[in-house]
């Protein structure tokens, strides 16, 4: 195989980049199924993000609105979910759904207008002398602000989950709800936290689709990115640096499958095609089997709770 | 069971009714139902097919009805929504992805009277089914020809959705008008497969750029491989593909394959209206109008912008066929003898690539 005329700095760097909006998604998405909510409506919250961020980019001229303003738009649209779901108990799968194709529509609706402009361009960090380093600089060193942010998440979604008090009470609630309401624990309030904390997170997935990897608004922008992100947490088995091995694995042999095909590859385009999807659930299946919990699903994953029960 | 009976009459009778009255003397409101690959709003193909359906409501105002539907795959889905659109009363349906193809014979079997125009397919199982489709190849070979003058790498690229004869034909024509200009070029296919996904279609042509390649056309339906060149500075250019793409004028796009779709819709859905309406295959291409080579910017030196209008203007007037012989295919066997030009047939059927292109055509 020729792989002469791939540069390996240029391809991580690229697959760091393409990595990170299932991989802030599917953190967020963690964290509400940690806390036993399964939304279903990461595509939608993403693309609510992607066309929210969009927009405040174009009317402020700052990256950097655009992203709080993704970020914004994606838990606003998470918490009509979560008033369906954890106020008047309806069905979380359906309702999930349901969030998924309302915010289709809704990001469709609201980008009227907004086809073919340009948002300004995301800056990289300025790391200086950094950025010139031979293969590392490359790699590590010349990124925009969220490459970080996404990183910097997954490590302290990791620590915030293992050692505060905080995660011990979120993983109560997501084993226990009945448990956790019986120690004092308000457990509508903090799964509310938890949906909205995901939606934020998938709408900064989103915004950065918008925003950095595409720089541009057309309908349905996130093609099923909410998707991918919603089965990593799942073969991750819900732990955060799985999260992040996984969307690297993915994003990875994204960027390697279309690098291999141009620099004419002997591997069938077909098995290049489906090699992302297929090595991503290897890999984390061979992972998560093994000694100790093959099965590491929050107990009250998609259970509704009230009180009176 | 008698109610059944009478309803199974009842529906047979306005059947007849309705089959004899647009056979006589046409009809006095015509429902027109498009069925999309994407979103309308993803300023490619899709967007150009709804520019038609708009310009059949204008054109006929009162007397049309349009509906389409939006992000239908090419699955069973196709066929759920075609059946939906059947029973809701459209009496002609406009299928425009090639995907759409065997739902559309399948579903117009069932209901004969209701018309079916498919696009880029080629088959026609009953007799109100239509294809229609335009000669892209044709504003593929002007674009490779300003490829192939333009390349400073001699890399140049090309983003193919499925490994389909329109597809297949239109990387041919590209490359064989860019090699006939510039003996050296290297071209480098990347397979999407899929018509819609900005995200991915920007990984491509990200991947192409990272390996050298500085021009770069699509066949894919949205406009990031341009956004994606956009980031370069002015390094890598590109085409505004199936629409005008005109936002990036400023930018990377030096030019674009306009497909026109509203002659045609405007003439088969009037052709409905007053009853002249007979099962067609139609497949216009530059001389017809439905495929249009977008303005050539600035950006493009002026001898290679009236080379390229020449070759445009010589398709047009039928002197210059994109492929003309002698063409070898890919592994070495002659297709087309010198001075002969491609029959349609073989370009529709188009499956392999010709020579001098590297990579297999996944199967």
């Amino acid at each position: 195989m020729d792989f002469g005329s791939i540069n390996p700095a240029v391809l991580i760097a690229s697959l760091m980049v393409a990595s990170v909006p299932i991989m802030l998604a599917a953190l967020g998405e963690l964290v509400a199924e940690r806390a036993g909510v399964l939304n279903l409506g990461v595509e939608g919250m993403m693309i609510m993000g992607a066309v929210c961020g969009f927009i405040i980019t174009i009317q402020t001229e700052s990256a950097f609105a655009g992203f709080v303003g993704g970020a914004l738009g994606g838990a606003v649209l998470s918490l009509f979910f979560a008033f369906l779901t954890q106020v008047l108990l309806a069905n979380q799968v359906a309702t999930g759904l349901a969030l998924t194709m309302f915010g289709l529509g809704m990001s469709s609706l609201m980008g009227q207008g907004f086809n073919g402009l340009k948002p300004v361009q995301t800056p990289i960090v300025p790391l200086g002398p950094l950025a010139d380093i031979p293969f590392f600089g490359r790699v590590l060193f010349a990124h925009d602000a969220m490459v970080y942010f996404s990183i910097a998440m997954a490590g302290l979604l990791w620590w915030v989950l293992k050692s505060t008090r905080i995660g011990l009470i979120l993983r109560a609630v997501g084993e226990s709800h009945e448990a956790a309401h019986a120690l004092g624990y308000k457990v509508i309030r903090i799964r509310c936290a938890a949906i909205a904390f995901g939606g934020a997170m998938a709408g900064l997935g989103g915004a950065y689709v918008s925003l950095v990897r595409v720089p541009q608004w057309v309908d349905g922008i996130t093609a099923g990115a909410g998707w991918i992100a919603l089965a990593i947490v799942v073969f991750a088995a819900w732990k955060p640096w799985r999260v992040l091995i996984g969307a690297y694995l993915f994003g990875g042999i994204t960027v390697l499958q279309l690098n291999l095909q141009v620099a004419g590859s002997w591997i069938p385009v077909e098995y290049l095609s489906m090699s992302p999807y297929l090595i991503t659930i290897l890999v984390l299946v061979i992972m998560s089997s093994g000694k100790g919990r093959a099965h590491n699903a929050p107990a009250a994953l998609g259970q509704n709770f009230h009180a009176s029960r | 069971m008698l109610r059944r009976t009478l309803l199974a009459s009842a529906a047979l009778g306005l059947g007849l009714m309705a089959a004899t009255s647009s056979l006589a003397a046409g009809m006095d409101k015509v429902k027109a139902c498009f069925v999309y690959i994407g979103p309308i709003g993803d300023g490619g193909w899709t967007y150009q097919h709804h520019q038609g359906a708009l310009a059949v409501q204008a054109a006929y105002g009162d007397k049309v009805e349009i509906a389409f539907q939006e992000n239908v795959p090419e699955s069973a889905d196709a066929e759920r929504v075609l059946t939906t659109m059947a029973l809701g009363g459209c009496n002609i349906i406009f299928t425009t992805s090639f995907g759409y193809m065997d739902a559309t014979n399948a579903i117009a079997a069932k209901f004969p009277d209701v018309k079916f125009e498919h696009a880029t397919g080629f088959k026609r199982d009953s007799a109100n089914v239509s294809t229609y489709n335009a000669r892209f190849y044709e504003g593929r070979a002007v674009q490779g020809l300003i490829a192939g003058r333009m390349t400073k790498s001699n890399k140049i690229g090309y983003i193919g959705s499925f490994p389909i004869p329109e597809v297949i034909m239109g990387i041919n024509s590209y490359y064989l008008n860019a090699k006939a200009v510039n003996p050296a070029v290297e071209l480098s296919v990347v397979w999407a497969f899929t018509w819609f996904d900005p995200a991915k279609e920007a990984d491509a042509a990200k991947a192409l750029i990272d390996q050298g390649v500085d021009v770069i056309a699509s066949h894919t339906d949205s406009t990031a491989p341009l956004a994606e060149a956009a980031k370069t500075n002015g390094a890598v250019i590109g085409f505004g593909q199936a629409s005008d793409m005109s936002e990036y004028k400023d930018g990377p796009r030096v030019s674009s394959i306009i497909d026109n779709w509203a002659p045609y819709y405007v003439k088969r859905v009037g052709a409905l209206l007053d009853g002249t309406y007979e099962q067609a295959d139609a497949w216009e291409g530059i001389a017809g109008g439905e495929v249009e080579i977008g303005e050539i910017t600035a950006l493009v030196p002026a001898e290679v912008k009236a080379e390229a209008e020449a070759l445009r203007d010589a398709i047009a007037a039928g002197t210059y066929h994109p492929f003309t012989g002698p063409i070898n295919k890919q592994d070495g066997s002659a297709w087309l003898a010198a001075g002969a030009t491609a029959p349609d047939g073989d370009l529709l059927g188009m499956g392999f690539f010709v020579e001098g292109i590297v990579g297999d055509i996944p199967q």
